[in-house]
């Protein structure tokens, strides 16, 4: 946590619909082919407790390639992901601001992986 | 440099706010438009949006890909009527050629039949419910403007009941929409404490205009839900209530739960002694149906029937959003009437945080453009009007299934010539549809205007005129087509695709051959000028697109029906016969059926028919949203397919295990009336004996001759092909797509497994669309 440059992408899974638009984002900005995601949701469920208490959670989950978005997000953009979630639960930014973000139960955030770029994004 | 279009780095950006093609409800996506050497490159959202906020769903996400497919049909062509179905007979043409032969075939047809033997047929969703008719009715001059679904199964009900019981503009959610600034933040907005989801899924369908993603904001500032549905969508598991009911039996849950809050004393006393007709005959209709009874009718447990009524009766204001299961159904009146009604006593009509109306000055649910201009003896020909004057009030189209017997039949009088814009009958709205395709057969001449060559044209199409997509037109999105104007915006054109034209301009291009002085704009932009005047917003069309952000919302006043806004007149009360909202609907009395809302079982059922039932035993309810989707369309956009790629029937995992079936199995669904195969999907969120099997389902790698399953394997997979055709309400509003019954054997393989599926099929590229 000393590096005050470390992104990160907090992700508030309660509120996750799975619309995929994260997922198709990605794919398009880096062309990626049917089996590769840049960001790919993990589901948990629909299954059920009891008569009326559910799990049924999406969350998205970054690929070791992505870059968060790093220079649209120095252009004053969102990473695309976040720009595009229906249900606003991506937020991607310094790693340390996030962390004091996670003040609610359902939330998840990942850092970075990517040492070196692994894949060239189309635009 | 403008607010519409700027340059960024290689890339010429273009602002626009979405409606269609490709489908979607007036939703307004705003969009970025991002162009490369005049081709549609990528997209991305527009943060300025007031309503989407930057937000886009996966449909426009792909947008570069369906509009630059390989598939689209991009210049006008003409196949002889003899060569129907042969798909490599088709001719390109010119536009003018084109009009030329719509011309000479429309004046023949006026001459030798009358003008009502043309019909035009529209598809739902579509930025095409003002052009079709007006096409119809001024350029035609046909009273025939016909919606191939049975029963005028979606939103035509609704937004008609609501004209005859609240005098009023289509209901929605209150979410901000009246407050673009601040949205949610600003201090006159109130949230509603309780939001009432009726058969609908609306995240994934984005349903007449509402944002559906809009609801998920809601709940994150806590508006609790109460989800009535079969099946337990991602907003149910997270519902205050979630009511699983069997399909079909609506009505009585909303007469139990009308019964609870009355019988409790937790209704809006004033509201209904002073602007409620017929309450006490009401009161007295709900008291017949107990929660008891409904919970044996609808499988929901009693006491939760109990609680959410009176959670609805008491978390005030309460807002509510309805679906077209709703209107799928035989007893779909009676259910939207009770809807309305549940909203009525509660005092949430109308008012902050509650159930928003259109105003009585608003068309619903479909435009008259034209019409006043026929001749009365012409109007007097519209198909199924007189039959069914609770379809013909309200709107301006045929009772369609009356219209599709004119056409297999000849009777009252033939039908010679078909104009198809945005629907695909064979593919998605029709039952019964391989009647429908050998119906279609029997006209001299049927044209449509599309994208891709889809179904319905390939089997019998004689003309295609290419539509132009967005991002390739300009013209406006309006919120539920006008009915509920909560905002209008601009759609903006980047490009020209091959000669491809927007409805508007074909519509107007038509109009002007045919029937010029009906058609007074002298372009398309003094057309849409004059559309935007007609949503009560001043100022040009090319003004909006300039200005800020390209979007504006007109004024919403709360209560209406308090300061003489909701009548024609100007007085206080509603637009209705009696000035008040109707429980008691004496018109329904005048049309042949009960003036109050009641419960009737679904025609074919386990209750109403089980002898049936024994063979075909489960309850099938067709029609849930898939996020790739909009109804038949984009099967062919391969990012899109890959999420989503089998026509797919949700089964509870017990039924599976007792039937012997495992996830992914391709089965049959079969019923007295027909059969189709998808692939089974196992998943707790349906109730053991319910079926939900996906719709519009067609197979583009399939090619579009017939080779065994229709144009491009349609009846493979096509599940209406289990829903009759002529079956509907007493006053023709409709079917049951949402409510049959049905076997599920295991097939021997899905289409997947012979030969030439997919790959083969995808290869083979017809002559007409060679660039």
């Amino acid at each position: 946590m000393a590096d005050k440059t470390a992104m990160g992408m907090l992700v508030d899974y309660d509120y996750c619909t799975g619309c995929h638009s994260c997922e198709v984002s990605c794919k398009e900005r880096f062309d990626l082919e049917e089996d590769e995601w840049g960001i790919k949701l993990a589901d948990n469920g629909p299954w059920r407790y009891s008569e009326t208490d559910w799990e049924w959670n999406h969350v998205p989950i970054p690929a070791e390639h992505c870059d968060f978005c790093k220079d649209r997000i120095a252009a004053g953009k969102k990473a695309l992901c976040e720009q595009h979630c229906q249900a606003l639960v991506i937020t991607v930014g310094p790693l340390d601001e996030l962390a004091k973000k996670m003040t609610k139960k359902k939330m998840v955030l990942f850092n970075e992986t990517n040492d070196e770029p692994r894949k060239k994004a189309v635009y | 440099m403008s607010n519409w279009k700027w340059q960024e780095g290689d890339y010429t950006v273009v602002r626009t706010c979405a409606w269609s093609p490709p489908g979607e409800h007036p939703v307004g996506w705003g969009l970025r438009l991002y162009y490369k050497d005049d081709v549609l490159h990528h997209v991305e959202g527009d943060p300025t949006n007031p309503i989407t906020q930057g937000r886009v769903s996966i449909k426009f996400l792909e947008l570069p890909a369906y509009n630059n497919s390989p598939e689209r049909v991009i210049y006008p062509m003409k196949r002889d009527p003899k060569y129907r179905g042969d798909n490599s007979k088709w001719e390109r043409i010119s536009w003018d050629e084109a009009y030329d032969m719509i011309e000479s075939e429309t004046r023949r047809i006026q001459k030798e039949y009358g003008p009502e033997s043309i019909m035009t047929f529209i598809g739902t969703g579509r930025d095409v419910w003002h052009t079709v008719p007006k096409i119809t009715f001024s350029a035609f001059e046909s009273p025939n403007f016909n919606y191939p679904h049975n029963g005028w199964s979606c939103y035509g009900p609704r937004s008609s009941i609501c004209v005859y019981v609240l005098g009023a503009g289509y209901p929605e959610l209150d979410y901000a929409t009246e407050f673009p600034e601040l949205r949610y933040d600003d201090p006159n907005y109130v949230l509603p404490k309780c939001a009432l989801i009726i058969g609908k899924d609306p995240l994934v369908s984005n349903p007449d205009g509402l944002f559906g993603h809009a609801l998920v904001d809601m709940m994150k500032r806590g508006t609790e839900l109460i989800v009535v549905d079969p099946r337990a969508t991602w907003l149910a598991t997270r519902a205050k209530y979630f009511l699983q009911l069997r399909p079909g039996t609506d009505a009585a849950l909303y007469l139990a739960m009308c019964h609870v809050i009355i019988s409790e004393d937790l209704y809006d006393h004033e509201f209904c002694d002073n602007w409620v007709y017929g309450f006490k005959e009401f009161a007295e209709r709900c008291a017949e149906y107990p929660p008891s009874l409904a919970s044996s009718i609808t499988g929901v447990p009693e006491q939760l029937i109990i609680d959410a009524a009176r959670y609805w009766a008491t978390e005030k204001p309460g807002s509510m959003t309805w679906g077209l299961a709703v209107d799928e159904k035989v007893n779909g009146i009676q259910t939207a009437h009770l809807v309305l009604l549940m909203c009525a006593i509660t005092g949430n009509l109308d008012v902050p945080g509650g159930v928003l109306l259109g105003g009585s000055d608003r068309e619903a649910p479909t435009s008259w453009w034209g019409w006043e201009e026929l001749d009365d003896d012409i109007k007097a020909k519209r198909l199924g009007a007189a039959e069914y004057p609770c379809v013909s009030t309200a709107c301006s189209t045929t009772q369609c299934d009356i219209a599709m017997d004119a056409i297999r039949t000849d009777k009252p009088y033939p039908i010679k010539m078909t104009f198809t814009m945005s629907s695909n009958p064979i593919a998605c709205p029709s039952a019964d549809p391989q009647m429908v395709d050998a119906a279609m057969h029997r006209p001299d001449f049927n044209v449509f205007a599309d994208l891709t060559m889809t179904p319905s044209c390939a089997s019998y199409g004689d003309l295609f005129l290419p539509v132009a997509s967005t991002g390739e037109k300009d013209g406006l999105v309006a919120t539920h087509y006008g009915a509920l104007t909560l905002f209008v915006a601009a759609c903006v054109k980047g490009n020209q695709v091959g000669e491809c034209k927007s409805d508007d301009e074909i519509m107007l291009d038509l109009g002007w051959r045919l029937n010029p002085s009906k058609f007074p704009w002298k372009d398309l932009y003094e057309f849409l000028t004059w559309e935007l005047n007609g949503y009560g917003i001043e100022g040009t069309w090319e003004e909006l697109r300039d200005s800020e952000l390209g979007f504006v919302t007109p004024p919403y006043e709360f209560e209406k029906y308090a300061y003489g806004l909701q009548t024609w007149n100007g007085e206080p009360g509603f637009g209705t016969q009696s000035g008040m909202v109707e429980a008691y609907c004496q018109r329904f009395a005048d049309w042949g059926d009960d003036p109050m809302p009641y419960y009737e079982e679904p025609p074919y059922s386990p209750v109403s028919t089980p002898d049936l039932a024994e063979k075909y035993p489960f309850v099938l309810t067709t029609g849930a949203r898939s996020w790739s989707y909009f109804h038949s369309e984009q099967r062919h956009i391969k990012r899109l397919r890959d999420l989503d790629p089998w026509p797919t029937v949700e089964m509870n995992p017990a039924d599976l295990k007792r039937l012997g079936l495992v996830d992914g199995d391709w089965v049959y669904l079969e019923n007295m009336f027909g059969k189709c195969r998808q692939k089974v999907r196992a998943t707790p969120i349906i109730k053991e004996g319910t079926l939900m099997a996906k719709h519009g389902w067609w197979y583009p790698e399939k090619g579009p001759d017939d080779t065994g399953h229709g144009s491009y394997g349609v009846f493979d997979a096509n599940i209406n092909q289990l829903v009759p055709h002529g079956l509907y309400g007493k006053m023709g509003f409709g079917s049951p797509f949402k409510c049959m019954i049905c076997s599920v054997t295991k097939a021997e393989g899905g289409p997947d497994f012979e030969e030439g599926w997919p790959a083969k099929a995808w290869d083979k590229t017809p002559a007409y669309l060679e660039r």
